[in-house]
């Protein structure tokens, strides 16, 4: 034990001592949080567009007053045809192009029922479909108010369901509520897998490894001295990260704090073993880094930190079970926004726990003291 | 000449000879373009729902197999109680709970209305508001068709054109962002480190001191970059081409060539990169926070532009992505040519002058 303490003590001077690393343990989290949660958003805030409007009637005019005064949509230009309309969406100017027809005011009274004509520039398939959405309930609420005055009997829709949605654990949908426990995921990952797995690689490329290979230490302790300070520098940033998170986002901790940090640990010990497993097999910090970095990507982008994991094709998903990312971002939303408990998401932390066991004795095992 | 070629002859070596490098410069973009391709949808597929029938009638549960015939959802649960429900949401098990008032059939037919209660969990905020919209939708279309039959809806239909992206194919939106991506990869981070490391490994000094000119030396670090680049963008194009069918609908001539004019870029900015720091840790940190993450996040590759706050939006003007991202989407699917596209290969050009000008200032030739 004496041992195990001796060896910290080194680990953490030599961490303390390379200045770049208070910057990179403060920074890092306040940079992420606060840029990565702001820029990582599918909330739309404004949509761009055109009104095409060939009626030029009371009813026409009525309802694009309806659709200027609403602030989420930034009327750019009335345009006078729909060919500049096209025109205006090819050079990415707008999003939309609304047409009305003519006779629209004619249709919509003496019939009932009348047409408009939608352009949506569909390239983000995602942003359009929200967009339209958005536009259509607009012209939805003035068609009731127009139909209001009487209908002929025969076109009274008699029978109606009822949805009442309700969204639960995030009344308003606020995006930053999904993306803030999901980056801080990616921040405890990068912290470990970098830092910690760059460390020992770093020995390897400075010759020094073979110093400390010569000593009666034995192969567990210094693997353990390599991983417990990075274990205390990653849950403090998960800490501080998740106090900037509370200061800028206000984000629910709906969940037991010490069941987070718990886990977190157990999350911490697996990805810091991985990088050392990544750094026993490359002999140079390059080789390291290229590696952490490949796998990172791959993982992060897997673990359905952005998309949802069930719309993956199967094989994903079969992928996701050795994804650590994957089990910790679902533990982070589910403690944090949904107070889940500890039998709540015993699956994840057993999967967690049997990787990270294993992960540890990999390392150790891939660590020789002899070449 | 001769000498340049024995030169471009050994950085070739360089990099052919460590496999791992090869696998970065050509494994990435593929598994980044899978990954895009196959795994990153937003679709409702498969989602987890739970249904609370109170009435069990006819309609309530015609409707029932009509929500679980549409392909979007699967039973996972049927709760006994109005207290299941926060448990079934905390373990995950549905991400939407279902409910149908009491006497379902008998509202709707007496009264003209009934009600169902529709529970999603918001933590996923936009898939919650998107399964809901299918629910929703799945239930109009039911009530249609039973009732409705073929009377003309009163009110406004929408007739809607998707343009450029009929079938709202996603690979559509990633392809043209991640040319970029893999040549701001590719390009600018691998000159970086390539030129850092002669310098960290001392090995700089010899090439300075050799007869070969300063702008030699730049040029061998720079080529077989710029030819591994070209390869990477033409592989992605193909890959979007003939797995994804992406098409490209402008001039394949002006594509390749604002392809070019980044790629100079991305160099340009590679070297930039390498005038600055002195070591590969410190180059690979500065790629990693200055390149990649503001190409894939601030550029408007996965998340657009205009989502984000004013600041954001100003510093991502600053990234060169963005504009090249821009390109590629109106070239390839709007079919536009330079008429609209000028602005953006102006800011190109200017950005890679300014890069340029900078790199030969901060070059130095001598030892401090």
């Amino acid at each position: 034990m004496r041992i195990l303490f001796y060896i910290l003590q080194k680990e953490f001077t030599q961490i303390f001592r390379n200045r770049s690393m208070l910057p990179i343990i403060f920074v890092m989290p306040l940079v992420q949080m606060l840029i990565l949660v702001f820029a990582a958003t599918n909330e739309l805030r404004q949509v761009d567009l055109a009104i095409v409007d060939y009626d030029h009637s009371y009813s026409s005019r009525d309802m694009v007053a309806g659709i200027v005064g609403n602030p989420f949509f930034k009327v750019q230009k009335l345009l006078a045809n729909s060919q500049e309309a096209e025109e205006l969406l090819m050079r990415n100017k707008i999003d939309l192009a609304l047409v009305i027809p003519r006779h629209f005011d004619k249709d919509l009274n003496m019939n009932k029922s009348a047409e408009v004509q939608v352009l949506v520039d569909a390239i983000n398939g995602n942003a359009a479909q929200l967009s339209l959405s958005y536009l259509s309930s607009v012209i939805g609420s003035f068609s009731q108010k127009v139909l209001i005055n009487p209908i002929k009997p025969e076109f009274r829709q008699t029978k109606n369901i009822v949805i009442k949605p309700s969204y639960w654990f995030n009344p308003q949908l606020n995006y930053k509520y999904y993306m803030a426990p999901g980056i801080l995921v990616v921040l405890i990952t990068v912290v470990g897998m970098l830092l910690g797995g760059m460390n020992l690689v770093r020995e390897k490329e400075l010759g020094t490894i073979e110093q400390i290979n010569v000593t009666p230490l034995k192969k567990w302790q210094f693997i353990a001295g390599k991983l417990l300070p990075f274990l205390v520098i990653g849950l403090f940033d998960l800490a501080f990260g998740l106090l900037v998170a509370k200061l800028a986002f206000n984000i629910p901790v709906r969940g037991s704090l010490v069941l987070l940090f718990s886990l977190a640990s157990v999350y911490l010990v697996l990805v810091l073993s991985w990088g050392l497993f990544i750094s026993t097999i490359s002999d140079t910090q390059q080789q390291a880094t290229f590696v952490s970095f490949f796998s990172l990507i791959v993982f992060i982008m897997m673990s359905g930190l952005f998309t949802p994991v069930e719309s993956m094709p199967d094989w994903a998903q079969k992928i996701d079970f050795i994804n650590p990312l994957f089990y910790f971002v679902k533990i982070m939303r589910s403690v944090l926004l949904k107070g889940s408990n500890f039998a709540d998401i015993f699956n994840e932390f057993a999967a967690l726990s049997a990787f990270a066991v294993s992960m540890f004795g990999l390392a150790i095992f891939r660590y020789r003291k002899t070449s | 000449m001769n000498r340049f070629l024995a030169f471009l002859r050994k950085e070739f070596l360089h990099i052919f000879r460590d496999p791992r490098t090869l696998v970065i410069l050509f494994g990435i973009p593929i598994a980044q373009l899978l990954l895009f391709g196959f795994v990153l949808t937003n679709e409702v597929r498969n989602v987890n729902i739970a249904i609370v029938d109170h009435s069990k009638d006819h309609l309530s549960i015609r409707l029932t197999d009509r929500i679980l015939s549409s392909g979007f959802f699967k039973l996972a649960a049927i709760p006994s109680s109005e207290s299941d429900y926060e448990g079934l949401f905390r373990s995950s098990k549905v991400k939407e709970i279902i409910v149908f008032e009491p006497n379902f059939a008998d509202k709707l037919m007496k009264e003209g209305k009934a009600g169902i209660q529709v529970i999603a969990d918001a933590s996923e905020p936009n898939a919650a508001q998107l399964i809901v919209n299918y629910t929703t939708a799945i239930a109009n279309n039911f009530m249609r068709d039973e009732f409705v039959k073929d009377q003309k809806q009163p009110g406004i239909n929408i007739k809607v054109r998707m343009l450029f992206n009929e079938n709202m194919r996603d690979a559509y939106n990633f392809i043209p962002g991640l040319i970029a991506v893999i040549l701001m990869l590719v390009s600018a981070m691998m000159t970086a480190i390539t030129i850092t490391r002669e310098k960290e490994s001392g090995t700089m000094e010899i090439l300075l001191a050799s007869p070969l000119k300063p702008i030699q030396i730049i040029l061998g670090k720079v080529v077989p970059y710029m030819i591994l680049s070209i390869v990477n963008a033409l592989v992605v194009l193909l890959l979007g081409y003939f797995v994804f069918s992406v098409p490209i609908i402008g001039s394949l001539a002006l594509l390749l060539g604002e392809i070019l004019l980044f790629i100079f870029l991305a160099l340009s900015l590679g070297i930039l990169i390498s005038t600055f720091v002195n070591n590969q840790v410190t180059a690979l940190a500065m790629s990693g926070f200055v390149l990649m993450l503001p190409s894939i996040l601030l550029s408007g590759f996965i998340f657009p532009v205009k989502n984000m706050p004013v600041p954001l939006q100003i510093i991502s003007n600053l990234i060169p992505p963005r504009w090249f991202i821009e390109i590629n989407r109106t070239v390839m699917l709007k079919g536009g040519g330079l008429a609209e596209i000028w602005p953006n290969t102006l800011i190109l050009l200017g950005m890679s002058a300014i890069f340029i000008i900078i790199s030969i200032r901060k070059f130095k030739i001598r030892l401090q």
